[in-house]
């Protein structure tokens, strides 16, 4: 790893005013060498390191955030809950209105990585690294997302690729906590450089391949992820994270699933299914949602809406298994979600 | 010393079934009898090995904690390529680079196959390079990342050559060319023959092979046939290969993360034309070896040069993807199996065809465990090396057996079935090793084997399958090896050998062995072991170190204390004949006289005594011997039994529990052997579930060349394991005593293949048996338009 300089600022203005660029479009280059004069914003530093390490990234400066009185709480605030960038994992796992009201969000955050790395990883920061692409991740392949002209996955080893909203590139977003976030339709507020506040919903922060190949999400230079909004459930709000990995321990998923139901006297209000590892940003299982919403809850009416869950899939050569395992933990978490 | 043959009657047969004696002619240094383990104090008890505190708290010294005055630190340049030739090399930017002190090229690198005709090529220039990672250069710098730095500036022009990564691919007429010229066959403890080379392809090699397969196929009721794959795995040891190399102008000392300080001192002296005499070899705690830190590799010659160049110690520790690219692997293997049978079971003929692949070295053949394993006389095997361009094969614990058992093992679970007969029935025909025997006895009862149902008949999602499936390894005997024991005038008591602790603790073992003779606890004896200064010990690898060490170490102690009763004797006014010794005393024969072992000691006129025992030969004999180790004339048997659950919806296979039964001579100290049997399990399991080497077909780098995306077991997929161990006495040696680590692990891929067969009623032949494969085997797969 190259020598860095570190600053580490109270105040967020001040970090903002002091990041030069983003880590996504740091990695972007024209012919594989990424961008040695950049100073970034880093949270937990988990991924930002391992980027590092790899040479993958190479910062003249990071901006510590971590300095930052205040992104570390978790609040109430009408209802719901706001809560702090630089929330780690473990606490948001351990919170208990978060593991009372929004269960997906603690099972995704409480399941991640390994006891150490929750310690020390953010949500902020979860929500933002990068994908897990072997092809990104490798120096020796300068992909379409590090500003190359190819995406080795589609002829290549894309056992762990997206089947859905793939045109481009086939990087799956790596962030289970995501998954969950969408489920609960929560909002992020960004902090520019300027002092300037704007709102978007999680949903749409994250953007797809066709929208831009080079980045994960609308986060432009200089901007700071500084609360994640979650509205108050229903009373009748249901959730739970699913998720399978090859390995149980320390392991990213093959497939994940976020769902949350509204349910009334055994009919489905409102739901929301989020597949994670399954597209380049969390994906929304519309038809899914669609076929559960205003029917009455049961064993059949679930198994069609895991079916649905998989409209518009497009397998690549390597991963149509993950069919059969979405289709599986979907209809497993519905019933679970009903049942409990 | 003397001679003269003796004759002993010593313990001979299986604990629990049945112990007799046996007579055995031996040498008159021998020492004497050694009772079963029921009745001593040392050996056979379950022991805490010396060195786990200090590793649990951090304080073991691992060579990466060498640290020398002005020592420099190297770095590797590596080919970017999978085949390249080198146009042009200059290294003289990096020279001047800041903080540099040496930079050596490797023009002849090692560990690979060896071109027989090949132009003699002079200086770098000219040179193939012949898979991602082939090591190029290396800088010594004042700090690591002065090293990496100065590896940028070293001005290189390559010629991109064609290149193969696929083991079918490369076996095509047509495939890219990992070697244009022939290479010199390498064989295994046997005689050299020159084998053919088409294309990428070296061999076959038919020189197991006995009857007239053919024939008995022809001639048989019953045929099963099969197509295994297995996959490439990386020995992955958390403790990277490392050493720190010290040129001086007295000699070569090297700190070396090794699993033979005595073969690594022989290779070094040998390559830099040194006196043995002046070369010293060291090493502290290890963490793994699994065979790949067997022999010196290109980073230790050029860790040796640097060191000789800059006339300071020079510290060299691979990353985690230089361990996973060039630190060697087990080899893939495509293997072919038609086995015949009559309808009562007897094996009659048995056809493998099978082609591995090394990557750019020799030695993916699987043959040994079918060739051995099961009475069967016509018995054809074909096997060759298909060369790719990927990083070099090695050694990896027991190494041909693990994939051979995992496709020869569901054979005969298939054949079983065939035939309507309990897999363990069928093996009660055609294994005649009367220990696996009681083995498949006391695990079906333990297991509970009864359970068992037929094969898919599971029902519901996730299905329960019980299999299993044996082990056999050849019992090997280093016999270059040798073992020092010393008394000091306090009563103290050292025992000294050349001898590595891999991990797997021989000095905790050699410390029981020498308390028991000498009366001692374990505590008391200090170890002395993983440096050359000391007597030459044996390699830890081949499940050899145990059986090969502990005769010497029990004579060694014999003889010392026969010294010692030599040299005092006077002082009880007795001659030594007249003195025996007994839970740590002393007595004269007249019963006058008793003192203690540290009394005794102190009555000596010099400050210390001892003795040097090098290994006998077997007493029965060895079954051959070729160099510096022999085969015993018993093999090492095990059998191992699975329980599994399939989720039928997600592909998961996760493994329930694990029993295992094996055996290793007289077990020494039983809890180490259990630590041994649960890493062999556990590494088992990982190989069969998870690991697998992914290279990519655009540019030859593996993919997954860390310890994330390489996928290996953790603690949450470890299964209940519980393991039972023979005591097999066969009154062969002094200690009696044979290894462990490569039995442990062979079964283990087969019985979990077994039992999912069992769980799902669909065979799984190829490794590893991930969600993709196992939802692919069920058929669950969307079809593809």
């Amino acid at each position: 790893m190259h020598a860095f300089e570190w600053m580490s600022p109270q105040g967020i203005e001040s970090a903002a005013r002091a990041a030069t660029t983003t880590v996504a479009a740091a990695m972007v280059s024209e012919r594989g060498e990424p961008d040695d004069e950049a100073a970034l914003l880093k949270a937990g530093g988990i991924d930002l390191l391992d980027l590092m390490k790899e040479g993958l990234l190479r910062p003249r400066r990071l901006i510590n955030l971590r300095d930052i009185a205040g992104l570390e709480r978790i609040e109430e605030v009408d209802g719901g809950l706001r809560i702090g960038p630089n929330v780690t994992l473990s606490q948001l796992a351990a919170h208990e209105q978060v593991r009372m009201r929004f269960r997906a969000l603690a099972e995704a955050a409480g399941t991640s990585a390994s006891p150490q790395i929750r310690h020390l990883a953010t949500l902020g920061g979860n929500l933002l690294q990068r994908p897990r692409c072997w092809y990104l991740r490798s120096r020796a392949h300068h992909c379409t997302r590090k500003g190359g002209d190819t995406c080795f996955a589609f002829d290549g080893e894309n056992q762990y690729h997206a089947i859905f909203d793939h045109k481009g590139c086939a990087i799956v977003h790596p962030s289970t906590c995501a998954t969950a976030l969408v489920a609960f339709d929560a909002r992020l507020e960004i902090t520019g450089p300027a002092g300037t506040r704007r709102g978007v919903s999680v949903e749409d922060f994250f953007l797809l391949p066709e929208a831009d190949v080079h980045r994960e999400n609308t986060l432009a230079a200089g901007e700071i992820v500084t609360a994640i909004w979650l509205p108050a459930p229903p009373e009748t709000a249901r959730s739970l994270h699913v998720k399978h990995c090859q390995t149980e321990s320390f392991d990213w998923p093959l497939a994940d699933a976020a769902v949350m139901l509204e349910v009334a006297d055994g009919i489905c209000r409102k739901a929301a299914i989020v597949l994670g590892a399954a597209a380049p940003a969390p994906h929304r299982a519309r038809a899914a949602e669609a076929a559960l919403t205003g029917q009455r809850l049961g064993e059949a009416l679930i198994r069609t809406a895991a079916r649905a869950a998989l409209q518009g899939a497009a397998p690549l050569s390597k991963n149509g298994y993950k069919l059969v395992i979405f289709e599986t933990l979907v209809r497993r978490a519905l019933l679970a979600a009903a049942a409990s | 010393m003397s001679d003269k043959i003796g004759v002993r009657s010593l313990p001979a047969g299986i604990a629990g079934v049945s112990v007799g004696q046996i007579e055995r002619r031996v040498g008159a240094d021998e020492a004497p009898a050694l009772a079963p383990n029921a009745r001593l104090r040392c050996i056979g008890q379950p022991t805490a090995r010396i060195n786990g505190h200090a590793k649990v708290t951090g304080q073991a010294t691992y060579t990466v904690d060498v640290k020398l005055p002005g020592m420099l630190h190297a770095r590797i340049l590596r080919s970017p390529y999978p085949h390249a030739r080198i146009l042009a090399l200059d290294t003289g930017p990096a020279e001047c680079a800041p903080g540099v002190r040496a930079v050596h090229v490797i023009e002849h690198p090692i560990g690979r196959a060896i071109e027989i005709d090949a132009a003699p090529q002079s200086g770098p220039a000219g040179r193939e390079l012949r898979y991602v990672g082939d090591p190029i250069a290396a800088i010594a710098a004042i700090t690591p990342a002065a090293a990496q730095a100065a590896l940028e500036r070293i001005r290189i022009e390559y010629q991109p050559l064609p290149f193969v990564i696929d083991i079918e691919a490369a076996r095509k007429a047509d495939a890219p060319r990992v070697f244009d010229h022939t290479v010199r066959t390498e064989v295994f403890g046997g005689p050299a023959t020159q084998l053919p080379q088409h294309g990428n392809v070296h061999g076959p090699d038919a020189s197991a092979s006995r009857g007239d397969a053919a024939a008995g196929l022809a001639g048989a009721e019953v045929i099963v046939e099969g197509e295994f794959r297995t996959q490439v795995q990386t020995h992955c040891c958390l403790e990277p290969h490392a050493l720190v190399a010290d040129w001086r102008d007295e000699g070569l000392t090297v700190y070396i993360s090794t699993q033979f300080t005595a073969g690594i001192r022989a290779e070094l002296a040998a390559a830099l034309g040194l006196p043995l005499a002046r070369v010293r070899v060291v090493v502290d705690a290890m963490g793994g070896g699994f065979g790949s830190k067997s022999r010196i590799g290109n980073d230790v010659l050029a860790a040796v040069a640097l060191s000789r160049a800059a006339l300071a110690p020079v510290r060299l520790v691979l990353a985690r993807d230089e361990e996973q690219i060039d630190s060697g692997n087990r080899p893939a293997t495509v293997q072919h199996i038609r086995a015949g049978a009559r309808r009562d079971g007897t094996l009659t003929a048995v056809a493998i065809e099978a082609y591995g692949t090394a990557g750019v070295a020799l030695g993916a053949g699987v043959g040994n465990f079918a060739q051995s394993i099961y009475d069967c006389r016509d018995f054809s095997l074909e096997q060759s090396d298909v060369f790719i361009n990927a990083g070099p094969g090695c050694a990896m614990r027991a190494p041909g057996n693990v994939p051979g058992a995992f496709a020869y093992e569901q054979i005969i679970d298939e054949l079983a079935e065939r035939l309507a007969l309990d897999p363990l029935a069928l093996r009660e025909r055609i294994d005649s090793s009367p220990v696996r025997r009681e083995e498949r006895r006391i695990g079906a009862e333990r297991f509970g084997w009864s359970r068992r149902q037929p094969p898919g008949s599971a029902p519901g999602v996730h299905k329960r399958g019980l299999g299993m499936a044996q082990s056999h390894w050849p019992a090997l005997v280093h016999t270059n090896c040798a073992c020092e024991v010393r008394i000091l005038r306090d009563g103290s008591v050292e025992v000294r050998s050349s001898v590595q602790d891999i991990g797997t603790g021989i000095g905790t073992v050699l410390a029981q062995v020498v308390a028991e003779e000498l009366g001692l606890t374990p505590g008391e004896i200090v170890v002395r072991i993983g440096d050359t200064n000391f007597p030459a010990g044996p390699p830890s690898y081949g499940s050899r170190t145990t059986a090969s060490l502990t005769p010497p170490a029990r004579n060694a102690a014999y003889q010392a204390l026969r010294k010692l009763l030599a040299a005092i004797a006077p002082t009880l006014d007795t001659t030594p004949e007249k003195l025996t010794m007994r839970n740590g005393r002393i007595n004269t024969a007249d019963g006058r006289h008793s003192i203690d072992f540290r009394e005794a000691a102190r009555r000596l006129s010099t400050e210390q005594i001892g003795a040097v025992a090098s290994r006998s030969d077997d007493y029965g004999g060895f079954g051959r011997r070729t160099g510096d180790f022999a085969f015993a004339r018993n093999a090492l048997g095990g059998v191992q039994f699975a329980e599994v659950t399939v989720d039928t919806e997600t592909g998961r296979v996760r493994l329930e529990r694990v029993l295992a039964v094996h055996d290793c001579g007289r077990p020494i100290n039983p809890r180490q052997i259990e630590s041994q049997v649960h890493g062999g399990i556990l590494q088992g399991i990982s190989y069969a579930l998870f690991e697998e080497r992914i290279l990519d077909a655009h540019t030859g780098h593996m993919l997954n060349a860390n310890l994330e995306q390489y996928r290996i077991l953790r603690s949450r997929e470890a299964p209940a394991i519980e393991v039972h161990v023979l005591e097999n006495y066969q009154g062969n040696s002094a200690t009696d005593a044979y290894g462990i680590a490569e039995p442990a692990i062979i079964a283990t891929a087969p019985a979990i293949a077994n039992a999912v067969y069992n769980a799902i009623g669909v065979r799984m032949r190829t490794l590893p048996m991930t969600p993709a494969a196992v939802l692919s085997a069920l058929g669950r797969l969307p079809q593809r338009s």
